[in-house]
């Protein structure tokens, strides 16, 4: 029973990543909150869902889902952030103007779906389980764990090993510094913003998948919880954002599974304040996260 | 090669540079001395494309430059190292060198990983440390190593000497002789004036955003005003 909860948590987990690897991607870089992160985590689902229903593919969607999300959040840094950050004011009139962005998309995915509630037809993913030492895996399950992690791998690799990588975190320490090495940092964040939305497109198809049910608003409660994480991972972390995405997914799974329900978020959030008041800046935070005047 | 005209610069309001006028020839090294507040890096950011002036222009081997972006900048193989030591701290030495590469741009590199390790060799003992952990004067030897993997036509340095004990400052600067000697051509920004006037060829003193005085480096160093204001009592 506790190794079957574990192996949910897993599955639950993998999604908290993709979700907030890209948030915390875009904070490290540009120290701005993308609000409008969970619309485009929604977009990313309903692109899948209109390719599956218009005939094509699951597959397909999968991918157009997550160039579609890439793009929308490539949009959304030229629309919103990149004016702003010429005034120097983009710390709080980024929350504002990604609010905003956000409420444009989701309000356009609510005319689209005519505030319905969206479901997949019926074996779009095939309802296979397998049974193994005594847990039950669905086929369904299998594939979300090893999408979440390959998509991690991949962006490891990408920002840990190419040189595109390298111009990524350079501007992420010094955007200065970089300029002057000859990095166009306009041509870095469209990267890092398609990133992230690549991969928050990807955890909205599976999470439509998992569930069967697609909203226009469905991004919400993940936004909520990519804050906590990132939060407690440290902010602009990398690591420390996978590292809380598999505490929360597990706490997450855990509480629901053995303690009455309605008291999961109380933990959650009780177990962040917990941890906060231990390390303040985060599992694997460094101290100036946050402070934008004092890195420049 | 550099040639800079009648440049003004001022940042909301406030003027930085009244009209500066100067050059560099192939091969040379020029110095800019001047207190603090002078101007001396708002003219290299001028030149290097982050701050873009009210007036005047920047040209460079016969392309004007005046006003482009940094990274276009380095296309023509102007590159500075800024003040303060600016490396990136969270990445190894080698991966900052590595970065150092974009500034080519395709263009052929002047000095490759070996040749950079060749002198700076403390470099190459720690190519795997994080650069964030290096001492003060290591750290400026990477800036100047990544700018070196840039392929400079023209290396802009800002104050290399600060904060630095003597021992390390003397070090620094004999590579910056070596690199001089392989022909490098470079403009150095300092307030340590005898130092500036040793390491260099020529000379211009820079005073509340103008140039006071220019000339050869050692008839610099004799000139009572420039020893009365900048070297003190030597
Ligand atoms: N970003 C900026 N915004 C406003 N004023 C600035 C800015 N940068 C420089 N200044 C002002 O412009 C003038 C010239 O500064 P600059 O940094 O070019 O001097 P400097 O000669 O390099 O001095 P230092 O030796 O202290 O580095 C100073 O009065 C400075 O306060
Ligand atoms: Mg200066």
């Amino acid at each position: 029973m506790l190794a079957q909860q574990l192996l949910n948590g897993l599955v639950v987990s993998g999604v908290y990543a993709l979700f907030s690897l890209g948030f915390t991607l875009v904070f490290g870089i540009q120290r701005i909150l993308n609000l409008a992160h969970g619309a485009i985590f929604m977009t990313g689902a309903m692109v899948a869902f209109y390719t599956v229903k218009g005939g094509g593919p699951l597959w397909l969607g999968f991918i157009l889902a997550i160039l579609a999300s890439g793009a929308l959040s490539v949009l959304v840094e030229i629309v919103c952030f990149r004016r702003l950050r010429k005034t120097g004011d983009e710390e709080f009139g980024g929350i504002i103007s990604s609010i905003g962005a956000g409420l444009v998309i989701t309000t356009i995915a609510q005319q689209v779906s005519s505030t319905q509630v969206l479901r997949f037809p019926f074996e779009t993913f095939p309802v296979v389980i397998f049974k193994f030492w005594g847990l039950r895996v669905s086929m369904l399950q299998l594939f979300m764990a090893g999408a979440a992690i390959i998509l991690v791998l991949i962006l490891g690799y990408y920002v840990y090993r190419t040189a595109f990588g390298r111009r990524i975190r350079a501007v992420t320490d010094n955007e200065h510094a970089a300029m002057l090495m000859g990095i166009n940092p306009n041509f870095v964040y469209s990267q890092t913003y398609f990133l992230a939305g690549a991969l928050a497109g990807a955890a909205g198809v599976l999470v439509g998948l998992a569930f069967n049910s697609i909203t226009f608003l469905m991004g919400e409660p993940y936004l909520m919880f990519a804050f906590a994480i990132i939060i407690l991972g440290g902010l602009g972390s990398i690591p420390g954002a996978l590292l809380a995405s598999l505490v929360f997914g597990m706490v997450q799974t855990l509480t629901i599974a053995y303690l009455p329900s309605g008291l999961t978020d109380t933990i959650i959030f009780a177990s962040l304040f917990l941890i906060l008041l231990v390390r303040p800046h985060g599992i694997l935070g460094k101290e100036d996260a946050g402070n934008l005047r004092g890195r420049r | 090669m550099l040639e800079v005209r009648d440049l003004k610069v001022s940042y909301s309001g406030i003027q930085a540079l009244r009209g500066v006028s100067m050059n560099v020839s192939s091969g040379e090294t020029v110095a800019l001395i001047g207190p603090n507040g002078a101007g001396k890096s708002s003219l290299l950011n001028t030149i290097s494309g982050i701050v873009r002036p009210e007036s005047g222009s920047v040209m460079f081997e016969a392309g004007d430059i005046t006003g482009a972006r940094a990274w276009v900048v380095t296309k023509a193989g102007v590159l500075q190292v800024p003040e303060g030591r600016k490396v990136f701290g969270e990445m190894t030495v080698l991966e900052n060198l590595q970065v150092g590469e974009t500034a080519l741009h395709g263009r052929a590199p002047t000095y490759r990983l070996q040749d950079v390790f060749d002198v700076f060799p403390i470099l190459q003992e720690r190519r795997e440390q994080r650069a964030g952990s290096l001492s003060g004067g290591q750290q400026q030897m990477l800036v100047i190593a990544r700018a070196l993997m840039g392929g400079p036509r023209l290396l802009l340095l800002d104050e290399p000497s600060l904060g630095l004990a003597p021992v390390i400052i003397s070090q620094v600067f004999d590579a910056l002789a070596e690199l001089k000697a392989q022909g490098l051509t470079i403009l150095l920004v300092e307030q340590n004036a005898h130092l500036a006037l040793t390491a260099s060829d020529r000379a211009y003193v820079i005073e509340q955003g103008r140039i006071m005085k220019s000339g050869a480096s050692m008839d610099l160093a004799k000139d009572p005003e420039v020893t009365a204001l900048y070297l003190g009592q030597e």
